[in-house]
């Protein structure tokens, strides 16, 4: 096989010869020489047009050579032969698409879009009635959310491989997805939160996951003007607990803030543990024109919160309970559904009654990341219109605290003098540096986005030692482990804002795109360019060792607790209770049991409860009815899922498994027969004529 | 004079051998093991003395393709035959032993021999029944085609390859046969000789 692979390289390189420019070049001279018609002068222009070509060419061979031999060993560094496995899985958000994407380093490949915050009606997300409470909040249902970032669960400051998080910008909400299923198990609603942005970065044991506003609100009255911004607005910064055996999610306690954005965040590590940072801009406090308005200020702030001193308040008592109305929708895997709760109330912790839990870090030009390395005491804050970047010293910052060498406060938060906190400032690293992940050899990478560049540097001399292009005005990055305690240092992934000409154009909607470099040596090299869903704002990723060995194949029927499921075939029924007609299906290839029915009526709303009865690994089955309209169920090996369906024409209506399941999947079909509603009609249903 | 008696070595052997095809009660004695291009984690079933074990559920759906009757292990009267048989035989290998007579310990090897040869048949006839009892309405039918998997060895069956060996249980089972086997002979030629011999003296 691999010997064919080369032979097939090989033939690619000669085909590449024949569109050499030099040899091209020749064949136009000797046309035009075998040409009598060109008059000589013409002839003699374009021989010199030709000749410099020629030159060019030669010049130009050198590079294109070594562009072929960089593009043959990094061809060799993201080549997963057909059958091996990636050595790294990534998780990417898909930003507006509301989802996560899985893919494989160091091949780029697409593994699988996880729906999370947005439906999915490939998959049934969001139409089945199993998952519908998903994504119910109080606002209603939605369809859609704006998802940023992922972040892996811990334990002592590693991904553990359990968990990811993934926050819901627009409508406020913190997901997560079980690495089992690879399915969003837990939906929190985010009360007294517009903009969930700095979410969702966990603590070392994944104690808490934060979530903070981006958009400061009225919070206590809630309907005033606009420009009460400065006295009714405020923002808040919530800390959501996660119960380390269950992962489940409460909102233990909020802090309130003052109406700045909070932007970004990462927790302490090791000596700075019990820390939170926050990045905020628009300390000018404006509710208009922000693009200016809120780029006055030379300093707005890193906020760092001692979460272990807000526990210690919390449980003092010191919070107030504030009356709000939020969601938290679980998937139980047993049951295979989702329920919903409504939750009514929140911890409030005020830091007026709390001193020595917040300060306020003055960092320059509108800070995007706040990311702390991997020893825990440098904290790097991404001014994004700042020209360097600061890096602070968490064991100055505590001094810094114990001298109160404070400039002030802001609302009764104290402000750490700049210069007390700093470890030093990276000189000219490029412009508009946004976010900073961390290498295992003291190095750190920062995006730049005005630039369109990755910039390292040495996070303890602050020297700038390397830089390369990223196509274009890259975001966030991403180093596997690169903001844990543990990076592995190998590969570097840049998520791209702008994709322009870098793959085939698709008319005005281009594809999204992520970059992989290597970063093993001194240099960062460029290995890949690939397309990703969505917006890709920040990933994660971790060996796949971590979490493949987990990865589960199919639902064991026996264990299936759903209240509508048939544990055999012989189950199949159709029930009518008044205008509602329950239709229990069982699934195995390549039928459908019962794939006739009838006696159903206009006016009846039908619920298909389908179970895949099969226990085989990767053979799910599709549900599709004529005119249905929801959507498509893709039903996993002993699972059950339901979905309705109001048919309004009577006639026969057929069905089929939309998954191909086997040699026979053509023939997994049935009809359904549906009546005018005066129609005396009975239910009637059955598999097989009797001959 | 002939020597009727067994050495002690022999004796051992046979107790030990005996006693070691407890094994067939521990562990599987049989497997089918399937290899198809879209089962790479592999697909099979094993025979133990009592029950079947493995993929059943997925090889009887794949079996109903081509019309094949489903594997229900409490259908299967050996499943509930075998052990008496097998607990018979390793009483009378352990009494044979202690016996020490050669005559016994040649009764002992037919009565073996005789056992795996009816074992075998049937297996061969379970296999045959299955393989060639096809409901005639099924999906798939390829005229001429039977699925009977190979009492012994590998045999492709449409895009399945068939392995048909002894598992654990039945290595030791047939270890101690062959065992009993070489000991009888041992007995009637060697150790006959070797009495002649000391006879002469």
């Amino acid at each position: 096989m691999f010997q064919i692979n080369k032979t097939d390289f090989q033939l690619k390189e000669k085909t590449n010869m024949k569109f050499n420019v030099k040899n091209f070049s020749k064949q136009v001279v000797s046309q035009i020489a075998s040409s009598s018609i060109l008059p000589p002068i013409t002839a003699g222009l374009i021989l010199a047009i030709t000749f410099s070509v020629i030159l060019l060419a030669g010049c130009g061979k050198k590079d294109g050579s070594t562009t072929l031999n960089m593009s043959e060993d990094a061809a060799n560094k993201v080549y997963v032969p057909p059958g091996e496995y990636d050595e790294y899985y990534s998780f990417i958000s898909g930003g507006f698409s509301g989802q996560m994407a899985v893919y494989g380093l160091p091949s780029g490949r697409l593994f699988r879009v996880i729906p999370v915050f947005s439906v999915d009606p490939e998959k049934g997300w969001g139409y089945t009635e199993e998952t519908k409470p998903m994504l119910m909040t109080s606002h209603g249902f939605i369809p859609w959310d704006d998802s940023h970032h992922s972040e892996l669960s811990m334990t002592d400051g590693v991904p553990n491989g359990k968990w990811i998080f993934i926050n819901g910008n627009n409508t406020p909400r913190l997901a997560r997805i079980d690495l089992k299923t690879f399915r969003t198990v837990e939906i929190l609603e985010i009360p007294n939160s517009a903009g969930n942005h700095s979410s969702p970065f966990t603590t070392e044991n994944s104690e808490y996951v934060v979530c903070g506003t981006r958009f400061s609100i009225p919070m206590k009255e809630l309907d005033v003007p606009i420009d009460s911004y400065r006295e009714k607005f405020n923002g808040t910064v919530s800390f959501v607990k996660v119960n380390p055996e269950s992962g489940s999610m409460n909102v233990e306690f909020q802090i309130m803030t003052p109406p700045f954005d909070y932007d970004l965040s990462h927790a302490g590590k090791g000596p700075s543990h019990d820390w939170f940072f926050f990045s905020c801009y628009n300390t000018e406090e404006a509710y208009t024109l922000l693009e200016v308005n809120a780029s006055q200020k030379d300093k707005d702030f890193i906020m760092a919160v001692n979460w272990k001193k807000a526990e210690q308040y919390l449980k003092e008592g010191k919070a107030k309970d504030v009356a709000a109305e939020y969601y938290h929708n679980v998937y139980d895997d047993s049951k295979h559904s989702a329920t919903s709760e409504v939750l009514k109330t929140v911890k409030m912790l005020d830091p007026k009654d709390c001193p020595d839990m917040i300060y306020y870090i003055p960092c320059p030009k509108s800070p995007h990341g706040a990311d702390v390395d991997p020893s825990g005491e440098y904290i790097v804050g991404g001014g994004k219109l700042a020209t360097v970047i600061p890096v602070f010293s968490f064991s100055k910052m505590i001094k810094a605290i114990e001298e109160k060498q404070f400039d002030g406060d802001v609302a009764g938060i104290p402000v750490i003098k700049y210069e007390a906190a700093l470890h030093g400032e990276v000189q000219k690293p490029g412009l508009g540096p946004l976010h900073t992940e961390f290498d295992d050899k003291g190095f750190a990478y920062t995006s730049m986005f005005v630039s369109s560049e990755v910039v390292k540097w040495n996070v303890k001399t602050l020297e700038v030692v390397d830089r390369a292009a990223s196509f274009y005005s890259v975001g966030h990055i991403m180093i596997p482990g690169g903001d844990t305690k543990k990076p592995y240092g190998k590969y570097l992934v840049v998520m791209n804002k702008i994709t322009k000409d870098r793959f085939l154009p698709t008319g005005p909607e281009l594809t999204q795109s992520a970059q992989l470099y290597d970063i093993s040596g001194e240099k960062m090299k460029l290995l890949l360019d690939f397309p990703t869903i969505g917006e890709p704002h920040y990933a994660q990723a971790c060996p796949a060792d971590l979490i493949m060995k987990n990865s589960l194949k199919i639902f064991k029927l026996e264990d299936n607790k759903h209240p509508d499921m048939i544990k055999s075939v012989n189950d199949a029924r159709v029930e009518r209770r008044g205008n509602e007609v329950h239709v229990y299906v069982g699934m195995v290839r390549s039928h459908f049991t019962p794939d006739n029915i009838e006696g159903i009526k206009v006016g009846d709303k039908v619920f298909f409860h389908v179970t895949n009865m099969e226990q085989d690994w990767d053979i799910p089955h599709g549900f599709a009815v004529k005119g249905n309209n929801t959507a498509e169920m893709l039903i996993m090996p002993g699972e059950t899922q339901t979905i309705t369906w109001e048919p309004k024409v009577a006639t026969v209506y057929p069905f089929y498994c939309t998954d191909f399941c086997s040699a026979l999947h053509q023939e997994m079909q049935g009809y359904i027969r549906v009546q005018p509603a005066n129609s005396s009609g009975e239910i009637k249903f059955s598999l097989g004529v009797k001959k | 004079m002939l020597d009727r008696k067994m050495k002690k070595i022999t004796k051992i052997l046979i107790i030990v051998s005996s006693l070691a095809m407890i094994t067939a009660f521990l562990t599987p004695i049989w497997m089918i093991d399937l290899e198809a291009p879209q089962y790479p984690e592999g697909l099979g079933m094993q025979i133990w003395i009592n029950k079947i074990t493995g993929d059943l559920n997925t090889i009887n759906g794949l079996n109903h393709y081509i019309g094949m009757k489903t594997i229900e292990p409490d259908s299967i009267k050996e499943l509930s035959i075998m052990p008496y048989i097998l607990g018979a035989l390793m009483v009378f290998g352990v009494l044979t032993g202690i016996a020490g007579k050669k005559k016994i310990l040649g009764i002992f090897v037919i009565i073996f021999i005789i056992t795996g040869i009816a074992g075998g048949v049937d297996f061969y006839m379970w296999e045959y029944d299955y393989g060639h009892d096809l409901d005639p309405t099924a999906a798939i039918v390829v005229p001429g085609m039977s699925y009977q998997p190979p009492l012994i060895g590998s045999k492709q069956l449409l895009n399945f390859v068939a392995h048909s060996y002894p598992d654990t249980g039945g290595w030791i089972v047939i270890g101690a046969g062959i065992l009993a086997v070489l000991l009888y002979v041992y007995e009637i030629k060697f150790n006959k000789q070797s009495a002649v011999k000391e006879s002469v003296k």
